[in-house]
């Protein structure tokens, strides 16, 4: 159920030119044309009593508590389907609208049990708040036949069915097809026998309920309520603030009983998600309470020692004594850190603030290289800027969409939402994956194109595509000749156009149908607003950001860049992937993407941190790693990040981490790469801190303290703390005088305050004196680079060859109820959802080595070895097989190779050769157990 | 470092410059593209191994190698005192 403090106009807004001006009780009421009257009504600040109705959902008209006289027109329309009309005079109160209404209510009540001062929704119910609404006193109708003994559905874990309390307004089931677009829910019987059901009369959770929570946010009545709403009752206070799981950056409320989060509420205006949320949002936040959290700092002298719980000021202290004591013996670029991509802007900034003011190196890295690095490089080679070209809901104007290496319904559900409701209102799709993905077949949505490459082979792809739109004068020959530089074009347009680059030929690479890649590509060329989106199947590879030039490429030669509808748009894995880039986390990079080497920008640092900041590129992660081995790198700040278990070839990782002489973890669990640390400082989850994320969309919101800190700090006050210890005071009273700072060395940032947030709700850099209320839409009328580049995309191999010993190819991606490394979903109910990886192979090569649906099987790499239940299924292809790595005890990285993007380091978890065998029947048994 | 995991990624950098039109742009490339992205130590001890017969580097690469040698000087550059 939405928040009461939430406004309802009881249908959405429509955009119209045309204003249609009519009279509702007397009040002249202008509104766009297609306005329904009750909204009309609403925006005039007259509420029409309603229950199916609600502004999220299309109107539907079955509640008749709407209903209104209308002058001139027989009967009593309901007002959510009555569309406005030039003069329309309407009354929306009368004796007759009034008898009409409380016989309506009378009968919902009817069958209803009348258990208001037990019931969950008690005070935030929009049936009790009619039935006072339209003055109900008493039911005349004596006890029959009702539906109060139905049984509840208790089998979600996060929220309880009680269809008692049901009155078949479809609110719910509008929800799951409008919204979320899963069809899980629907009206099953007729007449008086109609019911709410899941699937074919399923529980909710054997259906195919994707535990979104669009239903429970649309019921208007305690029929689907939280659990932590049951258990707790309804909350007292909340606090807006921003998802802490992927990349869509959703606005929720903190629905808070205390200092007790009652639930999180997808919030109406979050301009990301608008209403909307998925179950790692909706629901998976108990991990922030969960019994694992750290609570006290703990520092021990070598890892083969217990840990002793220490004072803060002790712990701070050791860790200042033992990287000035390590800087001391192996120089000054000995030491470094990492920041995390869940960490909010501020917190990153100051963490690469440490490094390379107090550090006095640029050794600073971050686990978003480890995914979207490539992006980076190659968005601000083509078009000079590192990030999204678009806003999501620019999805709504697109005609094509392709989607290339990425699982958007389980990767980024929110944003796939939005996509699917564009894909029924009849865009076309084009998915390019090895794998298939639920996007390629929904309930009305199909791809028309699902090109099913072979893993590593996207360039070879991206080039044939790119290659018919040249030879088949496909190209958008205005837009290229404005926009492009058109010596490198003629060069590109050259290579391109080679033999070597034809559909034919990347048929053999890729083992896509040369018609079907035709096909792709004369769709996407032909498209009024063609549109790309890709995930992690297109960063990590080891030609990462060479495909990521090729789709710049494509999206420059068919014009589909600078207006709505249109873009190349990455969508970011973590929640502040974008922030952490942004925030200067690159050993090369200041904030903005500003090379280090640069004598300008290195003065406006130098200047406002009173340093001279080496002008030196840092070391990457996997850089330090090595030094580590070498013996020239022995300290580690790592805030926020598991290293030990998210880096590929782990045995490598974890030798390195051995190898250093003081690593300072900064997190909430006790993770894997804690195994190897010195020093542990409890972080903050995201509810217990102040700040900002900044989304796929280059979104900037506010993330706000809901609860203080359990462990006493939030994560920036710690990096101060540690950066005054050693020697370089760091003295902000709040993040707010972060933000202000980088405002203040960041051009694309200069706009952005928090006062700005707090008035506006969000703001998309650039956001300075250009454009101080954010820029949606990027590259308008000129590239930020000036002209696009179009750069030579050669399709190399990888070096990863499968052989007859390791005759398959890994690749790895992600489920919707688990986030990254799992590290805070495993200790929710989610676990429940997804209890461990699996292998997904292919039927053909499940009977060639006798392997059975659930055998537990032997999965062999160059590098390791790890031991996985096998599902058989033909979403992956013969040769192909594929798992998540949301547990631990799957070691699925350290199968991975050393293979990373020439470009950034990138690595590449797409493409690992591996032989897979069936366990004999003790070994089975024994894998099972974890042994 | 590793200097079989700094040539691998060497090699890598000249497979991608490999593909453009000519040859000394794609060397410059390669002799940029380590300068902007490597820590000097790395580039350092690669410049090392290239002088002592960089057994295993591509020929682009070394000829990129050998651009930053001279480009850099004598020094070698060594930032971690």
């Amino acid at each position: 159920m939405r928040s009461r403090q939430d406004s309802d106009f009881s249908t959405p807004r429509r955009e119209s030119a045309r204003t249609v001006t009519l009279e509702i009780d007397g009040r002249p009421v202008a509104v766009p044309e297609g306005t329904s009257v009750i909204r009309a009504a609403a925006e005039a600040g007259i509420n029409i009593p309603k229950l199916c109705a609600t502004d999220s959902l299309e109107p539907f008209g079955s509640c008749r508590l709407c209903l209104v006289e209308i002058e001139g027109q027989k009967g009593y329309p309901a007002s959510c389907t009555t569309p406005v009309r030039d003069g329309l005079k309407v009354r929306t109160e009368s004796p007759a609208l009034a008898r009409l209404r409380r016989g309506v209510m009378e009968l919902y009540i009817s069958d209803h049990p009348l258990d208001c001062l037990t019931c969950p929704a008690n005070g935030n119910c929009e049936l009790q708040d009619m039935a006072g609404a339209v003055g109900l006193r008493e039911v005349r109708y004596r006890a029959g036949a009702n539906h109060l003994h139905a049984e509840k559905d208790t089998s979600n874990p996060y929220f309880t069915f009680d269809p008692s309390k049901c009155i078949v307004c479809s609110r719910c089931v509008r929800a799951c097809e409008e919204v979320q677009g899963t069809y899980a829910l629907t009206i099953d019987g007729r007449g008086f026998s109609s019911v709410v059901s899941p699937g074919q009369k399923q529980s909710f959770a054997a259906s195919e309920c994707v535990s979104c929570g669009a239903c429970v946010q649309a019921c208007p009545t305690a029929t689907l309520m939280e659990n932590s709403v049951i258990e707790l009752g309804q909350p007292e206070h909340s606090v807006v603030t921003t998802c802490g799981y992927c990349g869509v950056g959703c606005s929720f409320r903190a629905e808070m009983k205390g200092d007790l989060v009652a639930r999180m509420a997808p919030n109406p205006n979050g301009q990301a998600n608008h209403g909307h949320s998925c179950v790692k949002g909706r629901f998976a936040w108990g991990y922030a309470t969960h019994p694992d959290r750290v609570m006290r700092p703990m520092i021990r002298k070598s890892i083969d020692q217990p840990w002793n719980e220490v004072s803060w000021d002790e712990a701070i202290a050791y860790a200042a004594s033992e990287f000035k004591r390590i800087q001391q013996k192996y120089g000054r670029g000995s030491i470094g850190a990492i920041t995390s991509s869940r960490c909010t802007n501020e917190e990153t900034f100051l963490v690469q603030k440490l490094v390379r003011a107090v550090f006095g190196n640029n050794n600073v890295d971050t686990c978003a290289r480890v995914c979207h690095s490539p992006t980076g490089y190659g968005l601000k080679t083509a078009f000079g800027t590192s990030a999204t070209t678009q806003d999501f809901d620019s999805v709504m104007q697109a005609d094509v969409m392709m989607v290339i290496g990425a699982n958007v319904t389980e990767g980024h559900p929110v944003f796939a939402a939005q996509m699917k409701r564009r894909l029924r209102q009849g865009a076309r799709l084009i998915v390019i994956d090895p794998r298939v993905t639920e996007i390629v077949r929904l309930p009305h949505v199909a791809a028309s194109y699902h090109l099913q490459l072979k893993p590593g082979t996207n360039v070879a792809l991206i080039n044939a595509i790119a290659h018919v739109i040249v030879t088949e004068d496909l190209i958008d020959e205005k837009f290229v000749a404005e926009r492009c530089d058109p010596r490198e074009f003629e060069t590109w347009k050259r290579f391109i156009a080679d033999e070597r680059n034809s559909p034919e030929a990347a048929e053999k690479i890729t083992g896509v149908a040369a018609e079907q890649i035709r096909g792709a590509a004369r769709m996407y060329a032909n498209a009024p607003n063609g549109a790309i989106y890709y995930g992690l199947g297109v960063t990590e590879h080891s030609q990462g950001s060479t495909m990521v030039l090729g789709i710049a490429n494509l999206a420059m030669i068919t014009g589909n860049i600078g207006r709505l509808g249109v873009g190349v748009n990455p969508l970011r894995g973590q929640n502040n992937v974008q922030g952490a880039c942004d925030m200067g986390s690159f050993p090369h990079e200041f904030s903005g993407y500003r090379h280090i080497s640069d004598p300008v920008v290195r003065a406006t640092f130098d200047a406002a941190w009173g340093v001279q900041v080496d002008p030196e590129p840092g070391l990457r992660i996997p850089n330090m790693f090595d030094a580590a081995l070498d013996g020239s790198f022995m300290g580690l700040y790592v805030q926020g990040e598991d290293v030990a278990q998210s880096e590929p070839n782990g045995k490598h990782v974890t030798a390195a981490l051995q190898a250093m002489e003081c690593i300072v973890v900064q997190d909430l669990f006790m993770n894997e790469t804690a195994q190897y640390a010195h020093v542990f400082l409890p972080g903050s989850s995201f509810l217990e801190k102040n700040g900002t994320f900044t989304n796929s969309e280059r979104r900037i919101s506010m993330v706000r303290k809901v609860t203080a800190p359990i462990a006493g700090k939030e994560d920036w006050e710690i990096t101060c703390e540690l950066a005054t210890a050693l020697g370089y005071p760091m003295k902000y009273r709040h993040p707010s005088e972060i933000m202000d700072e980088i405002a203040r060395l960041t051009p694309t940032f200069s706009g952005v305050s928090y006062a700005k947030l707090e008035r506006l709700g969000s703001v998309q850099w650039p956001c300075n004196d250009k454009a101080p209320a954010g820029t949606p839409v990027m590259h308008i009328g000129e590239f930020v680079r000036g002209k696009g580049k179009l750069s030579i995309t050669e399709y190399v191999p990888t070096e990863e060859r499968t052989n007859s010993q390791f005759p398959l190819i890994l690749t790895t991606g992600r489920i919707l109820t688990q986030y990254n490394v799992g590290t805070q979903t495993r200790r929710t109910a989610n676990a429940s959802m997804h209890a461990e990886d699996r292998l997904e192979i292919h039927p053909a090569d499940a009977e060639l080595r006798g392997i059975r649906d659930g055998d537990m099987v032997a999965v062999a790499a160059r590098r390791g070895e790890t031991r996985l239940r096998a599902s058989i299924t033909e979403r992956v292809q013969p040769g192909v097989v594929y798992t998540t790595f949301h547990h631990p005890e799957s070691h699925t990285n350290d199968l991975m190779s050393e293979h990373s993007d020439w470009a950034t380091n990138c690595p590449e978890y797409k493409v690992t050769a591996v032989q897979v065998k069936a366990l004999a029947a003790s070994e089975q048994a024994r894998a099972a157990a974890g042994g | 470092m590793d200097i079989e995991h700094l040539v691998m990624m060497a090699n890598d950098i000249g497979a991608y410059f490999a593909g453009y039109p000519s040859h000394d742009e794609a060397v410059v490339a390669i002799e940029h593209h380590l300068r902007h992205f490597w820590e000097p130590r790395m580039r350092r001890d690669l410049i090392e191994y290239a002088a002592r017969g960089g057994a295993g580097l591509k020929p682009l690469v070394r000829e990129a190698i050998d651009l930053m040698a001279r480009q850099t000087g004598p020094e070698a550059e060594d930032r971690n005192d």
